[in-house]
């Protein structure tokens, strides 16, 4: 058995290598983060892809379908009418095989899978199977890019007025702790129990039923009024009550979380020590409370710009808000995987990178943690 | 023992956890008395029964109740017949085998709105003769209406607001307010009124009962919907399905989080890691879209629903929650006796490590039921509600779909929001307190 020595020199490298190894660490934790991010995202996509096929049994469902609709629209024409029935059999199986291979059915399984599979993780989004876009598109990146703004607008503006009158109203409590204002968010807290789309509900019930000041649903008047002014103006109208239901279904719940994380915070020693000190509240507040729970509100700031993008199914099912959760929805219903596929991956590829920026957002806010280290 | 009582004391404190338990007792009671009054069985028949079930109602009707609230008054809804009792039946025989029968229903009418129809619904047995009817209607100022006469076979069914005779002798297209107001006026007139049926037969051994139903505008204790259903049946049923699916799904993910992140934190090493990574891959998997993908294409069943709902819900943040306290816990000195004295891995996972978990384990638990409950209305409001079962999102979806807020049925709407609301602010209102009771450092803020 052979006895390793170190020679003077291979010391001194070894020693080196230890405090260049700022670099190195850094080097190799995004190497093995990257990695591991990419291996979790081409897994999820994949079993994304066989739940959106059932393994198979989509296919059957679609197969029935073109069977289908290819007859009744031979059977229905007038001029085929007048051919012989094994001419126009023929000409159904002809129909029928240029709408499977169309729709990709000639191809097996898994095959297919392991194409969406990598079309969807090189981001060619490719076209939709039954879906189109309003200007007629099959894209299904066009078709995303067309439902996008609806829901940013509507997701954008409830959850930013969520995240930041939380943070403020939150600050204003802890320093009011046991007061009147901060009781009542205590006890109005549960009331996020219940989510947004029944809130929905209860406004359509009151505000467009009973009172009928405000619409239904949809995102503007029909037809749409020419004038941007007019175009804005009905424009707010339809959002009021989709934006409220999603406000007053997190409020509460929102403000209580963050009053009672600052309080947690607020009970440290060396903030009873600045108070001691005599600094001023202010200063307090910034530099002994809100800095260390940073790391915290940029994780919860990073995700809920990330779950801007898928919208809220329920919600906008609930008042026929033209997003994406909608499109999603829709796109179920018609079996169409390259959407379902195309909204994940890009939710997917979101995600992996808000973990990946996070890490270093810690280290920049948090001298106390460094990237890579334990 | 002791520890109970303390923690009923300490629960006590909170006036919105005993408002909680409260609603939670009164929804398990409503579950218990729902499937003991309606079994199972009775219950999907009433549900799905179809128009043999449901003819007696009317349909779109506001809960009888609404009358309480209204100065004007809305028809209720009832049905009668001669063979449970309820119209008397004279039979007067006659000669050559031939029977009179006189069938006479009087009620006082003391609504403000018309009934929405009324029928007549006759069984008669006989061989080869059939039997003769006439009726008459005789309203509150003595006036006497002929309806009609005609020959029945084994089952006849008269709708008043569909003989055309009828509209053309009383000259109108709609049939029940003329009967049931004075003549040339608009508003009903309140009084008695009488219904005459008068059955001839022709052979020795035929029979003739009658059934009278009349639709009014409001029925029962919670109103019917489109189908003519009775909503007392999904209202009271609403509550074990939604209590089962609720404490089945949190309770179930509750306990297989915290068993698998005590094994991957008590074994470490690779099974822990590869719980990580499934934890990754789970948060990038579209947890709706997924339940809305099952729903759609492979089955609706509220309970392939409910697997599938629990199988997503293992691997989330909770897990790095549980496992961060289960290493902590693992260091501790009870666990090294335990080690000291032999104990194997099974023992000290399963009756040292989890059981301390518990404590920590149940206000999530509570808390985490209305999100449940609120997932399994919200599939039924995508239409992707369990097809057989009565529940709370299958009515909203119906009203929704039959445009209940458009039309004013408000009451189909509301009915099962507020039962729903309240389940899901009961078990979060209790939730909320066990949450401050049993952790310590949230108690004091």
């Amino acid at each position: 058995m052979a006895v390793v020595t170190h020679t003077p020199s291979e010391n001194i490298a070894v020693k080196k290598a230890r405090h260049d190894s700022t670099f190195m660490r850094v080097s190799r934790y995004v190497v093995v983060r990257l990695f591991t991010l990419f291996v979790t995202v081409v897994i999820g996509i994949y079993l994304t892809i066989m739940i959106a096929n059932m393994g198979g049994y989509v296919d059957q469902i679609m197969r029935g379908e073109i069977r289908d609709r290819v007859t009744q629209s031979i059977i229905a024409s007038p001029s085929m009418q007048q051919m012989a029935p094994d001419v126009r059999q023929k000409l159904i199986q002809e129909r029928i095989a240029a709408e499977e291979e169309r729709v990709g059915l000639n191809v097996p399984i898994a095959v297919r899978n392991v194409r969406y599979l990598s079309s969807a993780l090189t981001l060619q989004l490719g076209r939709a199977i039954n879906m189109t876009s309003d200007s007629g598109s099959k894209q299904v990146r066009l078709i995303i890019l067309e439902r996008l703004p609806a829901t940013l607008l509507l997701m954008g503006i409830s959850q930013l007025f969520l995240f930041f009158s939380s943070i403020v109203l939150a600050l204003n409590l802890s320093r009011r702790y046991g007061n009147f204002w901060d009781k009542a968010v205590v006890a109005l807290s549960p009331t996020s129990a219940v989510p947004p789309w029944f809130y929905g509900i209860f406004m359509i019930l009151i505000f467009a039923a009973i009172l009928k000041v405000l619409p239904f649903g949809g995102m503007v008047d029909s037809p749409p009024p020419s004038n941007t002014f007019d175009y804005s103006l009905s424009l707010l109208k339809h959002l009021t009550l989709p934006a409220l239901s999603l406000i007053l279904s997190s409020f509460f719940l929102s403000i209580y979380n963050y009053r009672t994380f600052f309080l947690i915070y607020s009970s440290e020693d060396y903030v009873e020590m600045a108070k001691a000190k005599g600094l001023p509240t202010r200063d307090v507040e910034r530099h002994y409370i809100l800095r260390p729970t940073l790391p915290n509100i940029i994780t919860n700031f990073a995700l809920l710009i990330i779950t801007l993008w898928t919208g809220a199914t329920i919600t906008e099912t609930v008042f026929l808000w033209p997003g994406l959760g909608r499109t999603l929805y829709q796109a179920v219903g018609l079996y169409d995987i390259p959407i379902i596929v195309g909204s994940t991956i890009i939710f997917a590829y979101l995600l992996a990178m808000t973990v990946f920026i996070l890490d270093f957002v810690y280290a920049l806010v948090d001298p106390r943690v460094k990237v890579g280290g334990n | 023992m002791n520890t109970m009582k303390n923690f009923f004391r300490q629960l006590s404190y909170y006036p919105s956890a005993l408002v909680g338990l409260l609603v939670v007792f009164l929804l398990i009671f409503t579950a218990v008395y729902a499937m003991i009054k309606i079994p199972y069985n009775e219950a999907i028949n009433l549900w799905r029964g179809g128009e043999d079930v449901w003819y007696k109602n009317p349909k779109f009707a506001a809960p009888a109740w609404v009358n309480h609230f209204s100065s004007k008054k809305y028809a209720e809804s009832f049905a009668v017949s001669t063979s449970d009792g309820t119209i008397e039946k004279v039979a007067d025989p006659g000669a050559e085998n031939t029977a009179t029968y006189t069938m006479n229903y009087a009620f006082d009418f003391e609504y403000d709105y018309y009934p929405q129809e009324m029928i007549l619904y006759i069984t008669s047995v006989f061989d080869e003769k059939q039997p003769f009817i006439s009726l008459e209607w005789l309203t509150p100022d003595g006036r006497t209406i002929r309806i009609a006469n005609f020959a029945i076979g084994q089952d006849f069914t008269y709708r008043f607001s569909q003989d055309e005779k009828l509209r053309t002798k009383l000259k109108t297209d709609d049939v029940i307010p003329v009967l049931f107001s004075l003549p040339d006026e608009t508003t009903p007139a309140k009084g008695v009124y009488q219904l005459l049926v008068t059955g001839t037969t022709f052979e020795s051994d035929s029979d003739i009962n009658v059934e009278l139903v009349l639709h009014g505008q409001v029925y029962g204790l919670a109103g019917t919907d489109h189908a003519r259903r009775d909503l007392v049946v999904p209202l009271l049923w609403g509550a074990p399905v939604a209590l089962a699916f609720g404490l089945i799904a949190s309770l179930g993910t509750a306990m297989l989080t915290m068993i698998i992140s005590a094994v991957g934190a008590w074994y470490g090493g690779w099974i822990d890691e590869l719980i990580q990574r499934i934890t990754e891959i789970n948060l990038v998997l579209p947890f709706l879209s997924i339940l809305i993908m099952i729903g759609t294409f492979y089955s609706r069943s509220i309970w392939v629903i409910l697997g599938a709902t629990i199988a997503l819900s293992i691997f989330t943040g909770a897990i790095k929650g549980y496992r961060s306290i289960f290493v902590q816990l693992k260091e501790s000195m009870y666990i090294e006796a335990a080690r000291a004295y032999g104990a194997s891995n099974f023992r000290i996972v399963f009756t040292y490590l989890i059981p301390r978990m518990i404590p920590l384990l149940i206000p999530g638990l509570v808390l985490s039921v209305p999100s449940f409950v609120f997932l399994e209305a919200g599939l039924a409001v995508l239409g992707l509600g369990d097809p057989v079962l009565p529940t709370w999102g299958k009515m909203i979806d119906d009203a929704s779909r039959n445009g209940a807020l458009y039309r004013g049925y408000y009451y189909w709407i509301l009915e099962p929001t507020i039962l729903l609301m309240f389940t899901g602010l009961g078990f979060a209102m209790l939730g909320f307190a066990l949450d401050r009771i049993f952790n310590p450092r949230l108690r004091d803020v």
